[in-house]
This record gives structure tokens, sequence and C-alpha cells, in this order.
């Protein structure tokens, strides 16, 4: 069977659970994660930067794991749990990397907060940075336009509890 | 991007013949690199088959004390695992010496291997590129060239391979098993992927509705004297200009045998047979080191803008091989060069 490479295909529906709700869409499968958190469940906190992958501005946790969710379909993750920065807080208590950004003054203009704090997560949850210098390395898919690199480096340490 | 058709494969039997049923059709797992040229345009499949929750994400140990690594784990599940660190931390240098945290947890091992260059002109549809379209021409050639090859270029592409996992492969002399319709195969890593010719938009020898299944790595794993060394235009998450894996074995100051495998300098990772056996049975001296650079990057050329990069890798090497003789190999996260 041929493909035509122009003829829409279907809508695929797919589950997610996002944030612990499960939600149910109907996409088509060029939809990425980033568009899909967007667009489709009206959750903007999660930021297109680049959308290629360079920036980090997209980053959320899939199960668990940080990803760019720019790059990522969302039908590829059926099934799948995605944490974004709504998700993070719970119990009206902000995260401990959201108190530590607020107390660092860890950004400025705050459009790669998000994905900051979403990597920083996966990052504490990955347990291999033990210091400043491995923190700077595993946080390097995240940039900052602003520069604010040595707040972010400090917010993410207190959040990790070591100097 | 276009619009794609999306099939997801129950196992890789299935794979393969939705890729024997549509030729239009790409093979996705992580997606990291397939995803953003698609949304350049650069890639168009008509579909896409996804093979993300196929099982092939086991690392096992071989009968012989080798690793047998699934081509669908993660590069960073692979650079973590306690087997790679104990036993081949060349291969978990490098690996932590490309990309971001997110790309690593989401590119898989095979994928690596298929990543494309990211030379801008094939990145750009609006230029020749004979990657993009064969017979239109190189762009690169008398255009911006400061990243591209010295070793192996043709008249045709001056591209190079992007990868640094792979030049950790290559050194360790990594098999890539391989499945597709007319059955399974093995090949040898410095084989599977290509030099540009008068072909260079065929980067691998992976045959058309063929699949990755798995890495192996020899027992061989050079624990002790290694280094993976990446010279680059920013301290973290930037392609090498110029990387070089260096993996020895000591007998007192004497080496018993000696890999070294250079990225960021030709269309596959690059290895000299010849480099190797000049250092074997020699003492591991700047000198001795100086010469296995010379036979390393004899026949470089350069381009227009890309000269410094004959001396980089022959200072890259030996420094390389200097980590690798003192044990004390580059870190991936201090960056100073010791």
């Amino acid at each position: 069977m041929a493909d035509a490479a122009n003829q829409i295909p279907d809508r695929i529906p797919i589950d997610l659970v996002v944030n612990g709700v499960r939600r149910t869409l109907d996409l088509v499968p060029w939809t990425t994660l980033l568009d899909a958190l967007r667009d489709h469940l009206e959750l903007t906190g999660t930021k297109k930067g680049c959308d290629h992958g360079q920036c980090g501005a997209c980053t959320v946790l899939v199960d668990g794991r940080r990803v760019n969710s720019c790059l990522t379909l969302a039908v590829m993750k059926d099934g799948a749990e995605i944490t974004t920065i709504e998700g993070l807080a719970s119990d009206g208590a902000l995260h401990p990397l959201q108190q530590a950004f607020i107390d660092h003054d860890a950004f400025q203009c705050g459009y790669c907060t998000p994905g900051q704090i979403c990597s920083a997560a996966g990052l504490l949850a990955e347990g291999h940075a033990k210091n400043a210098d491995e923190i700077r390395e595993l946080m390097s898919g995240n940039l900052c336009r602003c520069g604010g690199y040595p707040n972010i480096v400090a917010a993410i340490q207190q959040a990790m509890g070591r100097p | 991007m276009i619009n794609f058709q999306y099939s997801r494969a129950t196992d890789v039997a299935d794979a393969i013949l939705l890729l024997a049923a549509h030729p239009g059709a790409k093979l996705i797992a992580g997606g990291t690199n397939l995803i953003d040229l698609m949304k350049e345009n650069v890639e168009q499949p008509s579909r896409l088959i996804d093979i993300s929750r196929l099982p092939l994400r086991k690392i096992e140990e071989t009968a012989d004390g080798g690793l047998r690594i699934g081509a669908l784990v993660p590069n960073s599940d692979l650079a973590y695992h306690p087997l790679v660190e104990q036993r081949y931390p060349l291969l978990a240098s490098a690996i932590l010496a490309g990309a971001s945290a997110q790309l690593r947890n989401m590119a898989s091992v095979g994928g690596n291997l298929m990543q494309r260059t990211r030379c801008a002109y094939f990145y750009d549809t609006a230029t020749p590129c004979n990657k993009q379209t064969p017979g239109s021409g190189c762009s690169a050639i008398d255009g911006r060239n400061r990243n591209h090859a010295i070793l192996g270029t043709s008249a045709s592409c001056i591209a190079t391979n992007p990868s640094d996992m792979s030049v950790a492969l290559a050194a360790l002399g990594a098999l890539v098993h391989i499945a597709g319709p007319s059955g399974e195969r093995a090949m040898a890593l410095t084989d599977f992927h290509r030099l540009p010719g008068d072909t260079p938009h065929i980067d691998t020898d992976l045959g058309t509705g063929e699949i990755i299944t798995a890495i192996e790595l020899p027992p061989r794993g050079f624990a002790h004297n290694y280094s993976y060394l990446k010279i680059r235009d920013r301290l973290s998450y930037a392609f090498a200009l110029v990387s070089v894996a260096a993996a020895l074995e000591l007998e007192g100051d004497t080496i018993s045998e000696a890999r070294v495998a250079l990225g960021g300098v030709a269309h596959k990772p690059w290895r000299s047979l010849e480099a190797e056996t000049a250092l074997r049975g020699q003492a591991a001296t700047t000198d001795r080191f100086s010469r296995a650079a010379d036979l390393l990057l004899r026949g470089a050329t350069a381009s227009s803008h890309n000269r410094f990069k004959i001396e980089l890798a022959r200072r890259a090497i030996v420094r390389t091989l200097t980590q690798a003789a003192s044990a004390t190999p580059q870190s991936q996260a201090h960056k100073k060069i010791a």
C-alpha cells in the first residue's frame, strides 16, 4: 500500500496522566507533547522557546524523567505520566525548588524558569549531581538568556541540601 | 513538518514488516534528531513506525564477558549503568560529553548511531546539499566550514558525524547487531558508518528495511587507562570541534594495546590501525603519542575555515593519550583539562 504523504490521517486517541489527572485526547500524529500540553490541555506553564531541543524551556517530566517536550510526539507517550510546572506544588505548598528559586532570585524574565525547575526536579531525582560543577554540567540543557545561572545553581544547591 | 501516518510496532518482526510495507516510512525511537529534522522539512517520512515499545531495553553480559546493549536503551541509562561505569568508563564518559541530560534521557543507543550531521547546509532546505539532494552540490566546501571534516572528505561532502558515543564505541571495537527481511547480521561499528565518497546521502551500511537491535561490546574495556576529551566552542552542550577517545593497556611503562578514535573530524569515527600499531610495544611518552597523532592525521586536508582543526586534533590526541597513560581521565563535569 502506498503512503500518501499529504493524506490527513485519522486522529489518534491517547490517554495521558497529567499532573495526576487522567486526560484523554484525540490528536494528529505530528502533535508534539509541548503543543498537546499548551494548545489542547491549556497548560501554558510549559514554554516554547526554540522548539528544537536546544534551549530546555519546554522541559517536563515523563514517567519521572526530564525530557524536551518539543521533540516528543504526544502519540508516542500514550499511557505516560506527565508532570509539568503546574503539577509540582502540592496542597498549596510550593515545591522546594520553586521556593528555592524565589529565595535566590533565580530568574529575571522568567521565561526559562518552568523548564529550569522541571529540569532541576529531574536532576534531583537522578541523583548524579553532587556539587556546583556537576549541577552546572547536568543543567546545561537549560539556557537562561538573562544569565541567571549563578542564582539558579544556588537555588538547586539549596533544594538539594548540599553546599 | 509535513503530515505523516503513524504506526506502532509490536515487535522487531512487526517493525520489519511495516518497513517493507511502507517504503517512505522511517523508524522512530527517541526522536530527538528525526523530529528536529522533520520540523526543518529535511526529513519528510510519509509514516513513522514507533519502535519505542519494542523489548530492546536490556543490558546483558555476554558469554565471553562482554556486554550486549539493547538498541532502545536510553543514552543516559547506558552511561550510568554500573557495568558500563566499572568496565567501560570510556563509553560512559563519551556519552556524558554529548547533548544534554534531557536529550540523553530520550535518545536511544540505536538512534545515536543513526543521527545525521549537523552541517548547517544539510539543515537548510534552501541551500544545495548532496546529502539532501544528491547531485545538487555542496554548499559547505566554499561556504562556512569551520566545523567541518578534515579527514576522509570528498568533492561531494565535508560533513562530520556528530556522535560522541560512536567515537568511544569505535575505540572499544563494538559490534552492531542488525535484523532485517533476510535475517540477522552483525558488523563492526567502524564499518557501520560510511565515508561520503560520491554518495554522501548514505550515512551508514544499514540496509533498506533493516533495524538495529543491539550493540555488543567485547570484554576488553580499558577501564584503567582511558580518556575522552572533547574540544568545543562552549563548555557543555555543543558538538565537538575535535574529540578523542583514547584507551591503553600498559605493562609498566610499555604500551601493550592502544586504541584511539577521533570525533568531529570526519564522516565517521576515525581510527588508524597504523597509529595504534605504532604505539604497541613502545614506551608511553609524548614523542610516541606525537608520532601516533601524525599517523592518525596523515592526509588531513583543511577547508577555508577549519585549518586550525588539524593542529587542534594533533594536540588533543597527545593530551588525551597522556591522560589515559597517567590514569587521569578527562572529567566531563570539571572542565579543566588536566
